[in-house]
């Protein structure tokens, strides 16, 4: 294609193609601490090309698509060509890895053991990481936590960190400004802000941990702790895996050995200082 | 560019030891983008690639594993349901070849579960399907009844628990088609497989398959029907093969299959301007995976329902489909 860039994220490389240069300069700046190996064997391939003959030109818009695609994802602007590059290097990782049991969830580490927070959009878990990880530990990922096969350890998948509307203002009050992207106004999802995580991490995005404790955040009026069940734990990662099925039984084996020795909390918090709160006295309270 | 490093690498799979990163990487794409990854990552088997390369391909491999072990398992459903009819559930396409383990079988991707039962029992196939909790994907009336009317096939049912699809044929092209090939002859000449299934006899598999890629169809993924073919036609017998697709009315396309199989995949052939044409179409592939040669590739898409339908049925059905908001891709 017209343009390209190659991105190691954890342990995938993306290969992206785009019609245009403006997302993939973005994407060169926001993400120039990665590994750029330009002219290396990518495990995924994405394309940004225009939505129809004239759309290069004309009212740009993108198309997203690559190895794996939805016939049926609505077009983007190019405006939002950031935001266009990040959701196809995600669909090449929801609808295409296979190397781990991939939860859609954040992550965070200290002390070499992870904290994995999973609930649906909106429930809190990225801001909380990237709170988190502007507090002492270390980001993971605000999308994918990966669950190695053989091990049981939680991989990091540290991309750019995704945020939605008062999210923004939270972490833009927390984080130096050259680790902020640029403001996307306006997209499906409202107006999204990138984060860069932290240097140290992103030098040790090839660092597992062990898990040590699974979260159920959710933003709620009053605070709340609850125990969780097993049996619910695992059917609610199922539904928060996207290859769950397509792993098979190395799949059913790696979440049976997350959920049985892993614990899980429910907790329903006020504000981001609340819930880290929460989150520090029940990781102090782990054996 | 087209896809030929990839009818190379399928042809003869040492060459791909002579790829350099950005060879591998417009061989994958393509290779994903043709359905072919599977299939390819058999036929390099244990040859030394890169180490990024052997990840992929044992991940397309596991893949294919799993693709083919829930395509028999949804064989097996579809038979348990369809106990009552008189005669096997004669599978087709790929979970055929996995059922009766094929060489077009290894690596291969398997989507829908196809299955042909004669026309008559249409009705008492229906009724058990839903019984056993399949159900319609969509119902649209005109659609619906346009498939009932035309097609060789029911509309596509989807089973309510697992997700998976099944095509019920009763016959092999659409009722349109300027072909008609003998499904009755077909389903008599099927070979028994164990638990109450059956494939078609080696010639009808060759003819069935030709039938879609030639006779029907825009050749959307035709590398794969086309390798399909390839390996079906080892070890067929030529005269055999002659006899039944004349039988079948199929017998300019079939020899026109065995030409593209050897032209791409075999030892090469003697070409006419039209396998030429037909073999542009099928490569129209780039090294990022993307349809090259839109033109091309539209006009066989305007074949395809030319082939399907007269043409004031063809104008009626287009202004229909287009009121209803459909274009082509």
């Amino acid at each position: 294609m017209r343009h390209q860039l190659t991105l190691g994220i954890g342990p995938a490389t993306f290969r992206i193609g785009s019609a245009w240069r403006q997302p993939l300069d973005q994407l060169a700046r926001l993400y120039a601490d990665y590994p750029q190996p330009s002219g290396t064997i990518a495990d995924f391939t994405v394309r940004l090309q225009p939505a129809g003959f004239t759309r290069r030109w004309l009212r740009p818009s993108i198309f997203i698509t690559g190895d794996h695609g939805l016939a049926d994802a609505a077009p983007m602007s190019l405006a939002h060509g950031l935001l266009a590059a990040e959701m196809g290097m995600n669909l090449q990782m929801a609808l295409g890895w296979r190397r781990h049991l991939l939860l859609h969830a954040s992550s965070v580490e200290r002390d070499g053991r992870a904290l994995v927070m999973t609930g649906e959009s909106g429930s809190g878990k990225s801001t909380l990481a990237a709170q988190l990880g502007e507090r002492g530990w270390r980001l993971m990922g605000d999308e994918f936590a990966l669950l190695d096969l053989d091990t049981g350890m939680i991989f990091p998948f540290p991309r750019l960190v995704s945020l939605k509307n008062r999210a923004i203002d939270v972490i833009a009050g927390e984080a130096p400004p050259e680790r902020m992207g640029p403001l996307l106004a306006g997209t499906a999802k409202g107006d999204i802000r990138h984060l860069v995580p932290r240097a140290d991490a992103i030098a040790a995005m090839g660092q597992g941990a062990r898990p040590a404790m699974l979260i159920f955040p959710r933003f709620g009026p009053e605070a709340e702790l609850r125990a969780v069940g097993q049996g619910e734990v695992f059917m609610r990662l199922t539904q928060a895996s996207t290859n769950y099925v397509a792993l098979g039984e190395p799949g059913f084996a790696a979440l049976t050995r997350f959920v049985t020795s892993v614990p899980a909390r429910a907790i329903d918090f006020p504000s981001g200082d609340a819930a880290i709160a929460m989150v520090e006295q029940l990781w102090d309270q782990l054996p | 560019m087209s896809a030929r490093p990839l009818v190379h690498a399928l042809r003869d799979p040492a060459t791909v030891t002579g790829l350099d990163e950005s060879g591998w990487n417009a061989l994958i794409a393509m290779a994903r983008a043709e359905r072919l990854i599977g299939t390819l990552a058999h036929r390099i088997g244990d040859r030394p690639v890169p180490q990024a390369v052997r990840a992929i391909l044992t991940d397309a491999l596991t893949d294919a594993e799993r693709e083919a072990r829930q395509a028999l398992w949804e064989a097996d459903r579809a038979a348990e349901a369809l106990a009552p009819l008189d005669g096997p559930v004669i599978l087709l396409k790929g979970t055929a070849y996995a059922a009766a383990s094929l060489s077009a079988a290894q690596g291969r991707f398997i989507g829908d579960l196809d299955i042909l039962v004669p026309r008559d029992a249409l009705p008492m196939v229906e009724q058990a399907l839903f019984a056993a909790g399949w159900e319609w994907v969509k119902s649209d009336p005109y659609d619906d009844a346009y498939y009932r009317q035309w097609m060789h096939e029911l509309p596509p049912l989807i089973h309510a628990s697992r997700d998976r699809i099944i095509d019920v044929h009763h016959t092999v092209l659409p009722l349109t088609a300027r072909q008609t090939p003998d499904a009755a002859a077909m389903i008599a000449d099927a070979v028994p497989l164990p638990n109450g299934l059956a494939i078609l006899s080696p010639e009808d598999r060759i003819c069935h398959s030709v039938a879609h890629l030639l006779a029907d169809g825009d050749m959307q993924g035709g590398l794969r029907n086309l390798w399909d073919i390839h390996c079906l036609l080892d070890g067929a017998d030529d005269r055999r093969l002659a006899q039944r697709a004349a039988r079948h009315g199929l017998a300019r396309h079939v020899r026109q299959a065995q030409r593209l199989a050897a032209a791409l995949y075999g030892d090469g052939a003697r070409l006419t301007l039209w396998d030429r044409i037909v073999i542009a179409r099928l490569l129209a592939r780039d090294g990022w995976g993307r349809e090259r040669r839109k033109l091309l590739v539209f006009a066989f898409y305007i074949r395809s329902h030319w082939l399907r339908m007269p043409p004031a049925m063809l104008a009626h059905h287009l202004f229909t489909k287009w009121r209803k908001g459909h274009r082509p891709a």
